[in-house]
């Protein structure tokens, strides 16, 4: 039977805003089968993995973007090139990677861009380039913008201060720049989600984040309350349907 | 794990078989109720049948979602969670959960049942009884995450004489009583259990604990404080099964921070006839067939040629 704990090899690991780190292992990702799926992370002296949605990945490198919040993160962020890393593979169900809609467009809310960078590949692998709304709380914060420029998305910047972009919330940005989209993936803190999904009538998909115990559904630590009744967030999600939350 | 020697002879399968209340196990390692679900999300890691038992979530008569988030904090060498009972209900587990259970682990199954009145105890348990795999019953009167009930019931002596009793009188399966560690005097709750006739007694359930968000200055559980288990706890655990253990005739499964095949042999060293492992699932999903697949090494090593010897 397939072992899905995995040992990766740190090829880099550098600080790419103010508080975030790009970390590039290498190894067996072929657990991995959707944009949007997480992986979760052992650290020697830690009891509990640290879950870390994927940013993206090919045959044998793994992307991870981390905040650095606690002595955890800490810890990740001393790793050098060569350290290596036990780490789950592919937990959780991803986004669609064929888009339900014609214009779609990514929305993500400080390290919650993440996910939608390996998403945003694999919707122009299908024919489809998204646009991109990014939402930070300060110019030092943002990260991936340039990356995805460079896939040819259209991406539009707000900053909680107005140091870059459209001054305010992502849902600022979303109106103030008149964006046309017919669907849209989004992955960010809660207030940003709870705002896009109760203030935008067009239909979408989520990525939720908890604290996790297992990652793989053996503990009920994540679970939430969907309108279709109770579902762990680390294996029935992260991703759902935003028609299905209920907001609280 | 160290390697054995070639002249080394490793236990046979015979000597790591153990007997709990007449039950055969084909070994003590049993993943602990909360830790496994109902066993078929584990099956992507390893053939289950490896296992002794599987003792399942956590179930009552009615369904619940338990509590709010977040349930889960991390500690020293170990966690805490206040899931708070989330389960689908007694009907829903034998109509849906079991048969879905029964396709991926074919040894004997211990049903794990919580309740909040003594008659919901007692209507879980005659309803179980008619599950022909469910061969233990494990009557949990020790959950701290539940107001009204739970481990209020584990708390007094009296209390669990009357949910053994209850119980005792609509089935026939073994009924093992977990306990909770949150008490004054293990032995006289243990003894309670047992004068009232209980087949059997699992110890211990979760230590009763809390962490606080410096940045909030707010319990980072929603529930302000939850069960606190893993290795940190092993030696809590260890002590209260060998205390138990000397003074009741009924046989005991150790449980608490059970994280290795050396644990194993300790617990049972202590007096604990089978073994439960939680929290170590839930950080390495493979931490049961580790075991297992370690234990007949471990035993080499310290001499152990049957598990029969021990306890």
């Amino acid at each position: 039977m397939n072992d899905i704990n995995k040992t990766f090899k740190v090829i880099s690991n550098a600080r790419i805003a103010a508080k975030t780190w790009r970390m590039v292992l290498e190894g067996d990702t072929s657990d991995l089968w959707a944009a949007g799926q997480f992986v979760n992370v052992a650290l020697p002296g830690k009891f509990l993995r640290r879950p870390i949605s994927v940013c993206d990945y090919d045959e044998c490198t793994l992307t991870l973007l981390y905040d650095v919040v606690g002595s955890g993160t800490e810890q990740m962020s001393r790793y050098e090139e060569g350290d290596t890393f036990e780490i789950l593979m592919g937990l959780g169900n991803g986004f669609s990677e064929v888009s339900p809609g014609s214009r779609p467009l990514l929305v993500g809310g400080g390290i919650g861009v993440a996910p939608l960078y390996n998403l945003a590949k694999k919707l122009i692998s299908n024919g489809v380039t998204p646009s991109v709304v990014l939402g930070f709380n300060s110019e030092c914060d943002v990260c991936l913008a340039d990356e995805f420029e460079t896939l040819g998305c259209a991406v539009f910047v707000s900053t909680a201060d107005g140091s870059r972009g459209v001054k305010g919330f992502v849902t600022d940005a979303i109106r103030e720049c008149d964006i046309d989209f017919d669907y849209y993936y989004a992955c960010g803190p809660m207030p940003m989600l709870k705002a896009l999904g109760t203030t935008i009538d067009i239909p979408g998909e989520l990525s939720m984040e908890s604290r996790m115990g297992c990652g793989f559904g053996a503990c009920m630590c994540c679970s939430i309350q969907l309108k279709s009744g109770a579902a762990r967030i680390c294996v029935e999600g992260p991703v759902f349907k935003t028609s299905e939350i209920i907001w609280k | 794990m160290e390697m054995t020697t070639p002249d080394i002879i490793l236990p046979s399968a015979e000597d790591l078989k153990v007997n709990l209340a007449g039950v055969t196990l084909k070994n003590p390692v049993v993943p602990a109720s909360g830790c496994f679900g109902f066993g078929y999300g584990m099956m992507r890691f390893y053939d289950l049948d490896m296992l002794g038992s599987i003792s399942f979530k956590g179930t009552t008569l009615h369904p619940r979602f338990g509590n709010p988030l977040p349930r889960v904090a991390e500690c020293e060498s170990g966690m805490i969670n206040a899931v708070g009972l989330q389960n689908p209900g007694i009907h829903a587990v034998i109509e849906e959960e079991l048969p879905k259970m029964r396709r991926v682990f074919h040894g004997p199954i211990i049903a794990n049942i919580s309740g909040f009145a003594v008659e919901e105890y007692r209507e879980c348990c005659r309803l179980i009884d008619a599950e022909e795999q469910v061969e233990i019953i494990e009557v949990n009167v020790s959950c701290p995450n539940v107001h009204g009930g739970g481990m209020s019931f584990g708390t007094q002596p009296e209390s669990v004489a009357e949910v053994v009793k209850a119980v005792k009188e609509v089935t026939t399966k073994p009924v093992f009583i977990k306990l909770s560690p949150n008490v004054t005097d293990i032995v006289s709750i243990a003894r309670a259990a047992e004068d009232a006739g209980a087949d059997g007694l699992t110890l211990i359930n979760t230590l009763l604990g809390m962490r606080i968000n410096l940045r909030t200055r707010k319990p980072i559980i929603a529930n302000t404080m939850g069960g606190f288990s893993g290795p940190a706890i092993f030696p809590v655990a260890l002590r209260m099964v060998y205390q138990v253990a000397q003074a009741c005739s009924i046989p005991v499964m150790g449980c608490g921070g059970v994280a290795t095949a050396e644990n194993v042999l300790e617990m049972m060293m202590a007096g604990a006839k089978a073994v439960q492992v939680g929290a170590e699932n839930l950080r390495n999903p493979y931490a049961c067939r580790d075991i297992i697949t370690d234990l007949p090494h471990a035993m080499a090593k310290y001499g152990i040629k049957s598990l029969s010897e021990l306890g």
